[in-house]
């Protein structure tokens, strides 16, 4: 009876490997602790049917196996067994369900205390934009990419004029303060993905995308690309460092000055090319 | 339970005098240009096993990359990305949908209604031919400068018209067409199934007497044709958007530094078409199967199905909520997150009708009399795995777990599990149990077991531990899994055990394909019925059947196809065309 035996060990073995395998998720470094509960809900509900229909299979193919004289019922139906299993399961999908919606709306709510911050996504790079002291991104178009302006800063828009662009620099960001993601892509599809925060998001070229997170462990976490974007997909990396307050302020500082020293150096250069005509 | 009029008065009477079919009358009509819907299923079987095969090596290329990156040198990002595409677009399409639908549809639905023919043979005959011809451009695109797209089979714009992305000159264009192609073939066979299935029945085959095959491949056929249309029109405005210069889903783009004369598109248009196509078709390949393994199991289990109006019932009602789900493929896409929890909530209610399926399959292995032959074998894996891609869909459709998991190694794992190692496990059975009626002989029974053990098992233990790698954070669709701080080397180790298994459970394959022809001369004498089964095709004139499927006389329907083991029955199964036997009493299910 090896069918018996590999459905007992197929069911078993499953469960095993859940528990003992190394391979799990990343500690959570977001305020998305619910996702996690959420999914150790589903494993919990899913877990318990895989082993117990595997195991009234073997017990079936065993108790009912074909033996001389041996003769199947015949029972067409069975209205009180079939409704029975019906209600179950639908209070099994309820319980699955009912917190999923729940965190979800979580999910889309976001707190109005919220910074924005916007992430670029490019072929095969990531790109970052912090509004600058007024608190405000300033209004991007495509027409105003050029190799001075490769996130395409409206020039005429104020609200712009102290954004600070990081392209090939990591994104730093404060513990424990809420944050609106904006996502942007001007070429093809990407998404945002760091492990960590469970959080993700497609960035759509035409529109913006977003999501919200609340950091909650300090660390430097991989930034990942989880939408096929061409051949370059897998390379596109970046990081982001979860930091302090104090040191965040700091680097936040450091970078604005930079921002000043560059746009200052233009506006000479751009005198200097006006003064030589 | 209801009461059926059972005997010679509940058979309604002849509406039309049977006519004689136009036999062919030489060689190439009889076999080549066929219009006979056996020859034409086994030409959509053979064309559709072939590419399964192609597909199948695709997969191991790309697992060895995965597994020792960068060792086969022919194997750079540009060739990794075509050969996804080009296995998941094959499988899908050209060989789980053209398999169940134009390889069984063809052969099951006639003769299981008792029908002579499809209703429009010539139709019918077009349709493989065009099916042919979608093949023949599909594997012309690895010959063409670029060769075939890398989009990914989902073939997102602007990414699979732009640079970036292999086969952009010509590989693109030449999937487009040939899905299109693909779509008119096929709606000149699922015309054909759907009207047959509503027209083509014999005296006394009342709907709720089919089999649940033909259920299974008549609900499929009728949800193929109203899904295939809107990959058509995605096809339709993507080539319009990459030959014409329309902008349909470009919005304003820079393409690597260079402004397109794109402007206005949405990108996320074409996911909805896509998806509007694209989840209908699990379940266009997965009530098929569904209905298949019903009988396998019922045949080989010598027990009626369990529960019979559910099951159709719950084909019916999966069939018609799977078009208001498919937006569960993209709740990560951008867009409006309400959709959100409208498409959970469906999503999860699909649950509902489907588990009703698990239980009734179980509950008919309960109490039965379970002969393990081959059929049945794959029969009970396919619960085994569809049971858990079905599990792990719940993760994946209940919106906010689906944010951490998507786009990664687990989405991968789980429609593998689901919609790939489920169906073929039963497409395996069904050729077991159904090639003693095609050819005359059974395939051998070592072979088969062989077979089975090693696909069932390997394929289990390719995809089970693949969820924990997406689990950990893998990414779907990457070159190579690479270098991150979250990664533990172990998981490389793991990433060589799968390709390890993928190579195995391939190589398993050879064993199948070699009974498939060694038992077309060698295998043992089947007979017209070697498995008893009640349903009609078991009940012809002559094994194989003849053009026209039986004799001179149609067969008359008397009764359900599960007349197993019924009490006071001298037989433990009474075939469909079996008049009432005396004192048989007429209070049962149909």
């Amino acid at each position: 009876m090896h069918v018996v035996l590999v459905l007992v060990v197929v069911a078993v073995g499953s469960v095993l490997f859940h528990f003992l395998s190394p391979w799990w998720w990343t500690p959570i470094a977001s305020n998305w602790q619910y996702i996690d509960d959420t999914i150790i809900i589903t494993f919990w509900i899913t877990g318990v049917v895989f082993v117990a229909v595997l195991l009234f299979m073997a017990y079936c193919v065993w108790r009912f196996r074909h033996r001389e004289g041996h003769r199947a019922a015949f029972e067409p139906e069975n209205r009180r067994l079939e409704t029975g299993l019906t209600v179950i399961t639908g209070l099994g999908v309820a319980a699955m369900l009912a917190p999923g919606l729940f965190v979800w709306n979580h999910f889309i709510t976001v707190p109005p205390d919220a910074s924005a911050i916007e992430i670029v996504g490019q072929q095969w790079q990531w790109s970052f934009r912090l509004p600058g002291q007024d608190g405000k991104l300033g209004r991007t178009r495509v027409d105003s990419i050029a190799d001075d302006n490769p996130l395409g800063l409206d020039r005429n828009d104020p609200d712009g004029r102290d954004d600070v662009v990081l392209q090939g620099e990591d994104l730093h960001l404060p513990i424990g303060k809420p944050i609106k993601v904006l996502l942007r892509s001007t070429d093809v599809l990407h998404d945002f993905y760091v492990p960590e925060f469970r959080a993700k998001m497609d960035i759509l070229p035409g529109s913006s995308t977003y999501f919200w997170l609340t950091p909650t462990r300090t660390g430097t976490f991989d930034i990942l690309c989880a939408e096929l974007c061409g051949t370059g997909h897998p390379y596109m990396r970046g990081s982001v460092v979860v930091e302090e307050q104090v040191a965040y302020d700091a680097w936040l500082d450091g970078q604005q000055r930079r921002m000043l020293a560059q746009q200052d150096g233009t506006t000479r250069q751009k005198g200097e090319v006006k003064a030589q005509q | 339970m209801v009461d059926v009029p059972l005997g010679v008065a509940g058979v309604p009477p002849a509406e039309v005098e049977d006519v004689e079919l136009y036999h062919p009358k030489s060689w190439v009509t009889h076999y080549v240009f066929s219009q006979d819907a056996k020859i034409i299923a086994v030409q959509y079987s053979v064309t559709a096993l072939s590419i399964g095969l192609v597909a199948l090596m695709l997969s191991w290329l790309m697992r060895l990359q995965l597994a020792f990156p960068g060792a086969l040198s022919f194997i750079d990002a540009d060739a990794y990305y075509q050969l996804i595409t080009m296995h998941g677009m094959m499988m899908v399409v050209y060989v789980l949908t053209a398999l169940f639908l134009g390889g069984f549809g063809n052969y099951l639905i006639p003769l299981m209604l008792g029908a002579r023919d499809m209703v429009f043979p010539y139709a019918n005959m077009l349709s493989f031919w065009f099916y042919l011809l979608a093949v023949v451009v599909l594997f012309a695109s690895f010959a063409v400068p670029g060769g075939p797209t890398g989009a990914g089979w989902t073939l997102y714009p602007p990414q699979s018209i732009t640079a970036g992305t292999p086969g952009l000159a010509w590989g693109i264009v030449m999937m487009l067409v040939s899905l299109m192609i693909f779509i008119v073939g096929f709606t000149m066979g699922g015309l054909n199934y759907v009207v047959t299935v509503l027209q083509g029945r014999t005296r006394g085959m009342t709907l709720m007497r089919m089999p649940l095959t033909v259920w299974g491949i008549f609900t499929a056929s009728v949800m193929a044709l109203l899904a295939f249309p809107a990959l058509f029109v995605g096809a339709v405005m993507m080539l319009f958007d990459r030959l014409l210069g329309t902008s349909f889903f470009m919005p304003e783009i820079i393409e690597q530094g260079a402004r397109l004369p794109y402007g206005g598109g949405s990108p996320i248009l074409f996911q909805h078409l896509f998806w509007f196509f694209g989840h209908p078709e699990v379940y266009i390949v997965a009530l098929p199967a569904f209905g298949i393994v019903s009988d396998l199991i019922s045949v080989h289990a010598r027990r009626n199905i369990f529960g019979y109006r559910m099951m159709v019932w719950a084909i019916v009602a999966i069939g018609a909520l799977s078009f208001v789900v498919w937006a569960h493929h993209m709740y990560v896409s951008g867009m409006n997150p309400y959709f959100g929890f409208f498409f959970a909530t469906t999503t999860l209610i699909i649950a509902i009708p489907t588990a009703i399926k698990v239980y009734n399959w179980v509950l008919t292995l309960w109490r039965g009399d379970i002969h393990l032959t081959t059929p049945m074998l794959f029969a009970l894996a396919f619960i085994v795995t569809f049971v858990n891609g079905g599990l792990t869909g719940l993760f994946l459709g209940n919106v906010v777990v689906d944010v951490p998991l998507s786009d990664t190694m687990f989405v991968v794992a789980h429609f593998h599990m689901v919609m790939g190692v489920a169906p073929i496990l039963v497409i395996f059975g069904a050729i077991y149990h159904w090639y003693p009626k095609v050819t005359g002989r059974l395939l051998s029974v070592p072979l088969g077991q062989f077979h089975f053990w090693v696909t069932f098992l390997g394929a289990y233990l390719i995809f089970f531990p693949m969820h924990y790698l997406g689990l950990m954070g893998v990414p779907r669709r990457y070159y190579e899994m690479g270098e991150t701080a979250i990664y533990p080397p172990s998981a490389h180790d793991l990433n060589i055990f799968i390709t390890v298994m993928a190579l195995l459970v391939g190589a398993a394959q050879l064993a199948f394909v070699f009974n498939l022809i060694w038992s077309l001369r060698h295998g043992r004498g089947a007979g017209g019925n070697p498995w008893r089964a009640c349903s009609l095709e078991w009940q012809t004139s002559a094994t194989p059947p003849p053009h026209g499927n039986f004799g001179k006389e149609l067969p008359i329907v008397y009764r359900w196809a599960y007349d197993y083991n019924v009490p006071g029955a001298p037989e433990d199964f009474i075939p469909q065309n079996q008049p009432p036997l005396a004192g048989e009493i007429a209070s049962r299910a149909p």
